[in-house]
């Protein structure tokens, strides 16, 4: 994989992905917007710098891997997959289409470089703590990131998950909450209040790193610290905003489960297209 | 009369009573000498499913989960995408009981290699009541693509099925009892995924059981033979996939079907003899099993009785089906 370290130019990477979000779930006319635009900063800087792995072998042992729990904004991921080269850029086209390797949400046999089957929520964590330690058994080296939700962890399976992780000492294992206060029925604080979040993992025995998870320098820092650190399980509690950049998205729990209809799509794709100029600029 | 090619031990009357639990026990050590991918997860009953005497040979491959039957089955996902063969231990109550979805995305779905044992199955089970009396497992795993479903008939056939199990790649759910069974089967006994087995042959009615059904239909069959009536009797013991063309051809030969479970009749073995011979060759048939209820405390002897999985409640039904027969 080709690692950017230039900050403008992953700026400009997460705006692309963006951009693609917004054409991909428009042609496919059903979809998760706000999380999926929301985690585009964190998925540029998984797969454009953080991560080890191979586009053209997804099956490299030693890559690290990528555990999306949340399936449901699997769209991020295969927009940043394409921009990856796992792909071409025309398949995005298929999503949620008959025949399509680009399942409504992921599943591990359809496309390569898909680690694991997302959907019901609190699957993934429990399936990385499994990945985790039989990189331990084996004596691998590799990182294992998985991605949640915040709303997911309504559910009980993450806290076995994160007990299990913690007696197992599973250091190689970071997982990073998507913070981004909605879910379908409203405000996280609402429907089942999760704060203070911190001190939930930090009694659960995990180092816990808070950043803004729509800030590319903040999570290039965050990341390469969650990887010296040592004995525990690394949580990132990634602070985001739902349909970061698109100011009719943003922050809006409505956005949860729906796609942009044709006149949305082209809003919010000037009002990206001005935000690259702006980068660009900067 | 007998079926001399499956090797039955002689007088069945005087079998070894061993649970078949204690097959999965040997069948898994068994495995873990021969394949180092093989590793045991159980969620805290360690000792009752029989998985501690794999701990004991191999403690750096056991994994203990804890009670947490939803936490287990994904990470034995996530273990199997990394190449290893996870065999996760429970009561069937627990897994598949709770931990459903879990077994059908993570596992089947995703077509991982894990082998799930449902322990302490039926209403043999015994005092400890309901709560703890599996009778919905065959139901709510044969509907799942991708999943085998084994329900072996004693210890010996339970070792086989374990090892079976662990030499397929794929999904396999494993159903055991709790108590002791008469020990039917012998090393010599054939055993195949897949392949129902004919243990008797007879020509007016055929009784198809699973699990310890399968005994109480061969102590069924020698008494209706003292009346006159000669049953063929088959261990299903592959529930998923069901081997049709033996349902088949013993429901061509006897032209009467009696099916017999320690499950409820909804959903179980005896609706997948159903659901294959009324496609292809319907004839008479009545079910053996439980009927539509939740289990209770009492001895396993006493409550078998109570609800009905005896070798009398199997001649009292192969009586009805003769009468629909005519």
């Amino acid at each position: 994989m080709e690692k950017i370290t230039d900050l403008k130019e992953l700026k400009l990477k997460a705006n692309e992905i963006r951009k693609d979000i917004i054409e991909m779930l428009t042609e496919a006319k059903s979809g998760h917007s706000a999380g999926s635009i929301g985690m585009a900063d964190i998925f540029t800087v998984l797969y454009f710098n953080t991560m080890k792995y191979n586009s053209k072998k997804p099956e490299w042992n030693e890559r690290d891997r990528l555990i999306l729990s949340h399936g449901h904004v699997v769209p991020v991921r295969y927009a940043a997959m394409s921009k990856a080269g796992f792909f071409p850029k025309e398949e995005l086209k298929t999503l949620r289409k008959l025949g399509t390797r680009l399942q409504g949400h992921p599943h591990n046999l359809a496309l390569p470089g898909i680690e694991n089957t997302a959907g019901p929520l609190g699957q993934g964590i429990s399936f990385a703590a499994g990945v985790a330690l039989t990189a331990k058994m084996n004596k691998k080296d590799f990182k294992v990131f998985c991605l949640m939700g915040d709303g997911e962890i309504n559910e009980g399976q993450p806290w076995e998950a994160f007990m299990f992780a913690a007696k197992n000492k599973l250091d190689n294992l970071i997982v990073l909450i998507d913070r981004n206060f909605i879910q379908i029925d409203g405000n996280t604080e609402q429907v089942m209040p999760l704060d203070p979040l911190n001190k939930k993992f930090e009694s659960f025995n995990f180092h816990v790193i808070e950043l803004n998870g729509n800030n590319i320098q903040e999570l290039l820092d965050g990341f390469e610290k969650a990887k010296t650190l040592k004995d525990k399980p690394v949580c990132i509690i990634a602070n985001t905003v739902p349909g970061k950049d698109i100011s009719f998205m943003e922050g809006k729990a409505e956005w949860h489960g729906k796609a942009p209809n044709l006149e949305e799509k082209e809003k919010a794709l000037i009002e990206l297209n001005k935000l690259e100029e702006k980068i660009k600029g900067e | 009369m007998i079926n001399p090619e499956m090797h039955l031990i002689e007088n069945i009357h005087k079998a070894k009573g061993i649970p078949s639990r204690n097959g999965y026990g040997h069948g898994l050590v068994k495995l873990g000498e021969k394949n180092k991918d093989i590793v045991a997860l159980c969620c805290d009953l360690t000792d009752s499913t029989r998985v501690g005497w794999f701990r004991e040979k191999f403690p750096e491959r056991f994994i203990e989960v804890g009670v947490a039957e939803q936490n287990m089955i994904s990470i034995a996902a996530g273990m199997s995408s990394e190449g290893k063969i996870p065999f996760v231990s429970s009561y069937a109550v627990f897994s598949p009981g709770r931990n459903w979805d879990q077994i059908r995305v993570s596992v089947c779905y995703s077509q991982e290699n894990v082998k799930i044992q449902g322990a302490h199955a039926g209403i043999s089970v015994g005092p400890d009541g309901a709560t703890h009396q599996a009778l919905e497992d065959i139901a709510i795993t044969r509907c799942i693509p991708n999943l085998i479903v084994l329900v072996p008939c004693d210890a010996v056939e339970g070792e086989k099925a374990t090892i079976k199990a662990g030499e397929l790649k794929g999904p396999v759910y494993l159903r055991f009892g709790r108590e002791k069974v008469p020990t039917i089967t012998t090393e010599k006994t054939p055993f195949e995924i897949g392949k129902a087995e004919v243990y008797r042959k007879g020509k007016d009615v055929t009784i198809v059981a699973c699990g310890i059904m399968v005994f109480e239909a061969l102590v069924a069959a020698e008494e209706l033979n003292k009346e006159g009536i000669e049953a063929t009797v088959i261990n299903n013991h592959t529930i998923k996939p069901i081997d049709r063309e033996t349902l088949v051809m013993a429901a061509k030969e006897t032209k009467a079907v009696v099916t017999a479970e320690e499950h409820q009749i909804q959903g179980g073995m005896g609706s997948a003899v159903a659901e294959v011979l009324s496609e292809e060759f319907p004839v008479p048939i009545k079910f053996v099993g439980i009927q539509n209820r939740f289990g209770e405390s009492g001895e396993p002897e006493e409550l078998l009785e109570k609800f009905g999985c005896t070798s009398k409640n199997i001649i009292k039904a192969v009586k009805e089906v003769l009468e629909n027969k005519k």
